[in-house]
């Protein structure tokens, strides 16, 4: 049996449903193909080969009885975020590179009852803070269409695993395009769910308000049968909203038909590179071709997602970011003299230079004098964004536009001036700010390297924004292109 | 707006970070930058704009009754803790 690699997570769980293939097989073809890319990618951080094969013979078994999950056998990866029991969880931190959880997060007890098979932990920016993957202390992850570019952030392992056909699908969190925008810089689709549809619950926090968790996968499909067995109400997050999950794969063949389709006016602006701007405007018209009625909209608040993101963003971090004390777990310094010098000491020896400069201005911003000229501006714009978001629903359907202003770009080429880099979240952003399901789907190819298209829709949507994706990739062929190197 | 050595310092005390020498100007650069790009947002007219704080409006926080429901643990938690003794967190002495 060879090649198992190249088939969709859809396809490799029918294929192990009729038993034309076991979980072994297909697991041990997995690490394999891992083993070898490791070098050249570096998009895990850790690989649990032995607990895999372990729960392929267990699937396999489960399988032969007429049982097992809707996932039973189907090799993934969860972002080294996700908490994971008696397995390392380092968050891409020196802070937590000692950190073995006690308990399984939601996502991840959730995905293991359909009876996915977890391959490893994937590299990431350290606490999900990057748009390049640069910022893991664990070394940076290259991008399998060329490995001298970024793969994106801060999903960059997961969006690379998935890319390289290492694993069918792979776990993800977007705060502010971190599923989506890695996604597209790999080639893949990247789903990102309303705030609230996924248990944040074990899921190590950044922007508590903006944080979601979601899918990398290479299809629309793919998402729709992960996301099904991820989402639902959890207890254990406060913030979790008790409603029930559709049916997303059931829901994909509904007819794009008629779907009013609203064209982002702000995100054709003199950021996006020319190439991706052809590659939007032909999916748009595949999109009219499939029935859909296309008309522009404007959201005049929305080109200050940015910075309203990074006084947000940054605020809600540095509190999150106070538990890291060097008490109980994580990072703690040698020989300190006091406790304010075990602080200091741990927190600036643990933290890299991005952690440390989004925690100092959350503090800045959240400080004595400065918080309601900063924090709370920054919420009243972010309501601006809200309402316009909400009016554009009044009249469509779902949004598109670019995922990101330009395709992969060098290791290196951004890291010197921060703005740049926060620039790269310019379209994904708002969604996040409205708390709004969307997705990445590839649409083209510029220059040798993947483009990506953006749908965003209202609220619970997300069975709407998946159809709509599959639609198009049944009209397409972009999101079946595999890396040289990987085919 | 610039940021001097003396408020990049005082902002790294609040947020309990030792910087070294070599960091203060870094941080200096990139977080007056950070605040003259944020500054953009003055420019928006806000006025009677409630701040949104939860991406769903009108959800309120769920509570739940004070039950006990989780055993306990503490051998397993402090597995990961730096220094421990009788099952008690240790940390360098407080109170003289």
């Amino acid at each position: 049996m060879s090649a198992l690699h190249v088939r969709t997570l859809t396809q490799l769980a029918d294929g192990l449903r009729r038993k034309s293939f076991s979980s072994v097989e297909l697991v041990s073809e997995m690490l394999a193909r891992i083993e070898k890319s490791q070098p050249l990618l570096n998009a895990f951080i850790s690989v649990t080969g032995a607990a895999a094969l372990a729960a392929a013979r267990e699937a396999d078994r489960a399988l032969a009885a007429g049982g097992g999950g809707a996932l039973a056998g189907v090799p993934i990866a969860h972002k080294d975020i996700f908490c994971t029991a008696g397995v390392r969880t380092t968050c891409g931190s020196r802070m937590l590179d000692n950190f073995v959880s006690p308990y399984d997060a939601t996502v991840v007890a959730k995905l293991g009852r359909a009876g996915a098979v977890v391959l490893g932990k994937t590299n990431m920016d350290e606490f999900a803070m990057g748009s390049s993957n640069e910022n893991s202390f664990y070394g940076p992850v290259r991008n399998p269409w060329n490995p001298q570019l970024v793969p994106g952030g801060s999903s960059g392992g997961s969006a690379a695993a998935v890319a390289a056909r290492l694993v069918a699908g792979a776990t993800g969190t977007d705060t502010g395009g971190s599923i989506r925008q890695p996604a597209a810089l790999c080639g893949i689709t990247g789903m990102k769910p309303t705030y609230g549809r996924v248990s944040r619950y074990g899921m190590v926090a950044f922007a508590s308000s903006l944080d979601q968790g979601g899918t990398l996968t290479a299809s629309a499909a793919d998402a729709a049968l992960m996301l099904r067995e991820m989402a639902g109400f959890d207890p254990r997050d406060s913030t979790s909203v008790d409603t029930p999950v559709p049916d997303y794969v059931a829901a994909l063949e509904q007819p794009i038909a008629g779907l009013k389709v609203g064209l982002l006016a702000e995100f054709f602006d003199k950021g996006l590179d020319g190439d991706n701007e052809r590659c939007v405007r032909e999916a748009l018209r595949v999109f009219e071709s499939l029935g859909a009625r296309v008309r522009q909209v404007s959201l005049p608040s929305l080109p200050l997602s940015v910075p309203v993101y990074y006084v947000v963003a940054p605020a809600e971090c540095s509190s999150n970011l106070a538990r890291y004390d060097g008490v109980r777990f994580g990072h703690r310094c040698e020989q300190p003299r006091d406790l304010n010098d075990m602080y200091r000491r741990s927190r600036g020896e643990g933290f890299g230079a991005e952690v440390k400069r989004r925690i100092m201005t959350g503090t800045y911003v959240l400080s004595a004098g400065y918080y309601d000229a900063y924090y709370l501006k920054a919420q009243r714009v972010r309501a601006l964004i809200n309402a316009d978001f909400i009016r554009a629903f009044e009249e469509v359907d779902v949004l598109i536009g670019p995922t990101t202003p330009t395709p992969a770009f060098p290791l290196g080429a951004k890291t010197e001036d921060p703005i740049t880099m926060y620039l790269n979240d310019i379209y994904t952003i708002g969604a996040n700010l409205a708390g709004l399901p969307a997705i990445s789907v590839p649409c083209g190819f510029a220059q040798g390297l993947p483009v990506g298209l953006q749908i965003v829709g209202p609220h619970f949507s997300e069975a709407r924004v998946l159809a709509a994706a599959h639609a198009f990739q049944g009209a397409t062929d972009w999101h079946s292109r595999i890396p040289v190197g990987f085919a | 707006m610039a940021l001097t050595r003396e408020q990049i310092a005082s902002i790294a005390t609040l947020a309990r970070l030792e910087l070294s020498p070599e960091e203060v100007p870094l941080y200096q650069d990139s977080l007056s930058r950070i605040l003259e790009f944020v500054g953009a947002l003055e420019r928006a007219d806000t006025a009677n704009v409630t701040p949104m704080a939860h991406p769903l409006a009108g959800l309120t926080q769920r509570l739940r009754p004070d039950e006990v429901s989780e055993g306990d643990r503490h051998e397993c938690y402090q597995r990961n803790a730096p220094l421990t003794a009788a099952a008690l967190y240790l940390v360098p002495k407080v109170i003289e």
